[in-house]
């Protein structure tokens, strides 16, 4: 599935992920291939993503997050760190 | 006439001013390019932001109150206006003054008469403009510009948000001047609270099943804030990269107004100096005609 991470700034990721982890408002999930849409407010923590190359993660300062037919966007405020 | 000297003063003072001049606009353009970087870097996170909450209000079945819709009787407004810090970027911030002026006479005259238009100056030159026309000013936001992220472009939207929010304010208005290429910047008066009502989307036929997390009131509540900053933070933006191209302009005029002005002082000096030197041979071929009839 893609993953595109945006912030007014600039685009901080976009590429193929297996699995990624996002903060959410109500607890942190994660997302695999083929999940449901889905719309999520991001509290501050960490995004964790999987690709087929390892694996990163960054700090944002809240957000959000909507996942539609495998392709998810995340619009974060700002990256920290 | 002026003399020899005086004109050559002059000559080098100007070629100084050139020398400025030039570089000056050289720098403008080098960071128009990074301002209008910066604008095209921020448009791919508009779109995205407006195509989820299109998304969200097809998906939304009752309309959420929208408290940064609220309409009310105008009667304490706030109009921020956004310049530079620094000038010589010819009309660019007396455009902006002049802007906010013939608005508040235009609009609001009469909470003007009542001391309740309040001005959010960003950028030096706003601030000194408008604060030596006496009108109430709100806030410091000086020295946005070196370095303009969104960051830090945050706590104006945020103030101007939360004032509307809590009633300090019925009304806050932009006036900034929009980029359209590095020779024209339009000056800009746009509503910025309450939301103006977009024109009606049209709704997805087939409405998307989401899951929402926490909830679609907090998800909207949340995005709406959001959209606000990105649209603030965008006339920011365009402000920017108005203000290099102005200057870049102003200052490839200067420069041509000092080359033509060197060429006049040029050909000035040169017929001065032609002048003396023919006065002096006249004088030498007299004072030899009068030693040899002697």
């Amino acid at each position: 599935m893609y993953l595109e991470i945006i912030t007014p700034d600039k685009k901080v990721f976009s590429g193929e992920v297996v699995v990624a982890t996002f903060p959410g408002s109500k607890g942190s999930f994660q997302v695999l291939n083929n999940h449901a849409p889905l719309i999520s407010t991001l509290d501050k923590g960490k995004i964790s993503l999987r690709t087929a190359q390892g694996e990163q993660s960054m700090m944002v300062d809240g957000g959000v997050v909507e996942v539609l037919n495998n392709q998810i966007i995340v619009l974060a405020e700002a990256i920290i760190g | 006439m002026p003399s020899l000297k005086e004109v050559r003063n002059r000559i080098q003072s100007i070629n100084s001013t050139q020398q400025i001049t030039k570089a000056m606009k050289m720098v403008s353009a080098a960071k128009l390019r990074r301002a209008q970087d910066a604008i095209i870097q921020m448009r791919p996170y508009a779109q995205r932001l407006t195509g989820i909450l299109n998304n969200l209000s097809a998906a939304v079945e009752d309309n959420v109150a929208n408290p940064y819709a609220q309409e009310r009787a105008p009667e304490r407004v706030l109009i921020v206006a956004i310049t530079s810090d620094r000038g010589l970027a010819g009309a660019f911030n007396a455009n902006i003054v002049k802007g906010v002026v013939n608005l508040i006479a235009e609009k609001y005259a009469a909470q003007a008469a009542a001391g309740n238009v309040t001005v959010m100056p960003i950028g030096k030159k706003g601030m000194d403009a408008l604060t030596r026309r006496r009108y109430k000013i709100y806030g410091e936001y000086t020295g946005l510009f070196s370095g303009l992220s969104f960051a830090n472009a945050r706590a104006a939207s945020e103030y101007a948000m939360s004032a509307f929010l809590n009633g300090t304010y019925d009304r806050v208005d932009l006036v900034y001047n929009e980029f359209r290429n590095v020779v024209t910047q339009v000056m800009q008066r746009e509503q910025f609270l309450p939301i103006v009502a977009a024109p009606v989307q049209q709704q997805n036929a087939n409405k998307i099943d989401y899951i929402f997390e926490p909830s679609q009131e907090e998800i909207f509540q949340e995005l709406v804030p959001k959209s606000l900053k990105v649209q603030f933070y965008r006339a920011l933006l365009e402000s920017n990269a108005s203000e290099h191209g102005a200057r870049m302009s102003a200052m490839d005029k200067a420069t041509e107004n000092a080359k033509d002005l060197l060429k006049e002082l040029r050909l000035q000096y040169n017929r001065s100096r032609q002048a003396a030197i023919t006065k002096e041979i006249l004088e030498i071929v007299g004072g030899a005609e009068a030693l040899a009839s002697s």
